[in-house]
């Protein structure tokens, strides 16, 4: 009795530290405030794009002008939702963005414009009528372009701007670009144009194909490096490598950096991805697959030692009263 | 050359060679623990154990790790975590053994002090013990280095960077340590040297003293009693293990070691399994950049208590009471006073000092980690800090005025 009751005592103790140096202090640690100190919390909108989070950010930074322009922006967002889409009216309009969407893997205005194969699976509807009328607002990077930079997809909005053209190409899209995707040609539709993935093989040209000859290899890195520095001028810095990104950062972190990157890093050059719940599962299952390969052997092996152990004292336990029967 | 008889059996070969039915005799079945114990007792074993885990588990990453900066971190997070067969068992073993064996080792000096282990007789097991901690702290910061992610170069920046010993401004020593202006291959390959060579032939080294400096004071006991360990031991022998007041290390002391170990590795293995991101901190994975200052530098928890006496003052007086908090415990025998070797509960004031420190020591732990921008937690910070330095002081006040406990009493 007297031991359970110092079992108690130690582990009160040893619980209460544990509480007070992880999940408290990585709360307070990772708070974000306000201008008025009040806390912000950053939670998943379960992959939906409506401009909430643009306009309150807009908002907590005083910026009328920006609150007002983010607010007509999602409206009209919205407007275009509501109208019924024709896919096959959309085909056409579809063709102006294989233009660039030709997966040549040429740069264009700082990255290689990604393949939309899968684009209907990937991303939300919403994303892509937003992203069509204004890529920078869509992507919550206006800030990036309020001076003299363009985005490189800017022209899309002088080649496509009537509502119901966007809801015919969007509709276009969710039909007959929503095939099933396996996770790793999500990553390398989603975001492989900047960030490398070291672990599994990929730069921003792809996956690095196995050459024979030394020369070849380095030629293609020499490609790579070039294609990285395109990268970093338009985005600032490299983008970094997503190879152990899956460990370094948490489940909640991912979730929301991947739906809105300001809610996480303010002022970020990296733009919205606007990935469905179906895309980031995808995205996400690819950075485990790379970054935590041991997971599924993890969890299975882990009952079994546990077990063990178990099993282990529960002998151990027979021993020690056997051998201090006699004792008192 | 002295005269040996042809032996009967493997045994009796070996009992003359190397008389290991002595040595079993004096390490093992008339090695005499007290009865009088609670599973507190185990705590060295287990200890033990750990070590024996981190060993074990080291072994098989030093096969795969290679100290350079350009393949450190890659050696470990792809080669060992996705490449060797097991690799990533063998490190979480090693992540999580490293950091719960502090755990172990805070327990197993707050026992000591609860029940005055350290009192007259008893200085050396208390001072080897202190000078496994430092090796353990050693040990645990090398080791910290190798994967060579964010938190270990920042940290081996910040804690190397204490060598500049303030305004001394000693940055030739700093420079020394690090063989580079700045944590490099050069500040690798030492610390890889330290952590799997240097440092665990001193723990090594330093267990054995420890078990050789047990020997002759004995093991403490529950209420503190002085034992007649010959007198109890013939009893015991005599098969009055009733009366006996003591047990043979082995296998009696140690059938209770090996239930409480037990217990102990089913929540190491629950760790190592489910929950080893404390152990293992998310920052580290990312690869080290020189450019990139984290948000927040912290050590791993069981620095923390040290580190927040090093932050609330300022730049000399923090270090001086690192320094002094550094050693403060090494002393511990010769600061109190009191003639008594008896549980806290039973030496009035000092159970109250008991309770103040652990608790001072977690204020401190927590502070140590949540960022000192917030007013309140400074403040807290540097009263706790204020606080364990004043206890060194008031415990050799408050001893002195111990009354002696009556024998019997």
């Amino acid at each position: 009795m007297r031991e359970l009751k110092i079992l108690a005592v130690v582990v009160f103790f040893s619980l209460l530290t544990y509480y007070l140096v992880e999940p408290y202090a990585h709360h307070e640690m990772h708070k974000k405030v306000d201008a008025q100190g009040n806390e912000i919390k950053t939670e998943s909108q379960g992959f939906k794009y409506n401009g909430t989070a643009d306009i309150a950010e807009a908002e907590r930074a005083g910026d009328a002008a920006r609150v007002a322009a983010k607010k007509a922006f999602w409206a009209d967002v919205a407007e275009v939702a509501k109208l019924e889409g024709n896919a096959a009216a959309g085909e056409a309009g579809f063709g102006l963005c294989l233009g660039c969407h030709n997966g040549a893997n040429m740069n264009m205005g700082g990255v290689i414009p990604p393949n939309l194969d899968h684009a209907g699976t990937i991303y939300d509807k919403n994303y892509l009528i937003a992203l069509i009328k204004d890529p920078a607002m869509a992507s919550n990077v206006d800030h990036k372009y309020a001076d003299t930079m363009m985005h490189p997809m800017g022209s899309i909005k002088s080649m496509m701007s009537d509502n119901q053209q966007i809801a015919d190409v969007v509709a276009y899209i969710l039909e007959n670009k929503s095939g099933e995707i396996t996770p790793k040609e999500a990553y390398m539709e989603a975001c492989m144009r900047c960030h490398a993935v070291r672990y599994g093989k990929l730069t921003q040209l792809g996956e690095t194909p196995v050459f024979k000859h030394e020369k070849d290899a380095l030629a293609h890195k020499i490609k790579v490096i070039d294609e990285q520095d395109t990268v970093k001028a338009y985005m600032g810095k490299l983008p970094p490598d997503l190879s152990m990104i899956i460990r370094a950062r948490s489940e909640h972190f991912m979730e929301t950096f991947i739906e809105n990157p300001q809610s996480q890093l303010a002022g970020t050059s990296m733009p919205r991805v606007g990935l469905n719940h179906e895309g980031y599962e995808k995205v996400k299952a690819y950075l485990t697959e790379v970054g935590d390969p041991s997971k599924a052997k993890r969890e299975a092996l882990g009952p079994i030692v546990i077990g063990f152990f178990t099993l282990f004292s529960i002998l151990a336990f027979l021993w020690k009263k056997s051998q201090w029967r006699d004792l008192h | 050359m002295a005269h040996f008889e042809k032996a009967k059996n493997l045994n009796e070969w070996l009992d003359q060679r190397l008389a290991v039915n002595t040595l079993k005799r004096v390490l093992n079945t008339e090695y005499w623990i007290p009865k009088d114990i609670n599973f507190l007792w185990a705590m060295g074993m287990v200890l033990a154990a750990t070590f024996g885990m981190l060993v074990l588990s080291g072994i098989f990453l030093l096969m795969y790790y290679k100290p350079d900066t350009n393949l450190a971190f890659d050696s470990v997070n792809y080669t060992i975590m996705s490449e060797v067969g097991y690799g990533w068992l063998w490190r979480h073993i090693h992540g999580v053994g490293a950091s719960i064996v502090f755990l172990i080792i805070y327990i197993h000096m707050f026992t000591g002090i609860y029940y005055g282990s350290y009192k007259r007789g008893r200085e050396l097991i208390w001072l080897s013990g202190m000078a496994l901690f430092v090796a353990f702290s050693a040990e645990a910061f090398s080791g910290y280095m190798l994967p060579w992610g964010q938190m270990s170069y920042w940290a081996g920046m910040v804690i190397t960077n204490l060598f500049s010993g303030g305004s001394l401004e000693a940055y030739g020593l700093v420079e020394w340590i690090r063989g580079d202006y700045v944590p490099g291959d050069a500040f690798l390959t030492r610390f890889f040297m330290l952590h799997v060579l240097l440092i665990p032939l001193v723990i090594i080294g330093l267990i054995v003293l420890h078990f050789g400096t047990l020997r002759i004071p004995h093991v403490n006991n529950q209420e503190g009693a002085e034992i007649d360990f010959e007198e109890a031991a013939d009893l015991y022998k005599a098969g009055k293990k009733k009366e006996s007041k003591v047990i043979p290390f082995s296998p009696v002391f140690l059938s209770k070691d090996v239930f409480v170990m037990g217990v102990y590795f089913i929540l190491f293995f629950y760790l190592v399994f489910y929950n080893f991101n404390f152990a293992m901190d998310p920052v580290n994975f990312d690869p080290a950049d020189g450019l990139k200052t984290p948000a927040h530098i912290y050590p791993e928890w069981y620095f923390l208590w040290s580190y927040e006496i090093l932050r609330p003052f300022g730049k000399d007086a923090g270090l001086i009471a690192f320094g002094i908090a550094q050693l403060a415990l090494f002393f511990l025998p010769f600061i109190d006073r009191s003639p008594n070797v008896a549980p806290a509960h039973k030496r009035g004031l000092f159970q109250v000092w008991f309770w103040v420190l652990l608790v001072d020591m977690i204020v401190l732990t927590a502070m140590g980690k949540l960022p000192p921008t917030d007013p309140t937690f400074a403040m807290l910070g540097k009263i706790s800090a204020w606080t364990f330095l004043a206890l060194g002081p008031i415990l050799f006040i408050i001893t002195m005025f111990e009354k002696k406990i009556e024998k019997g009493a």
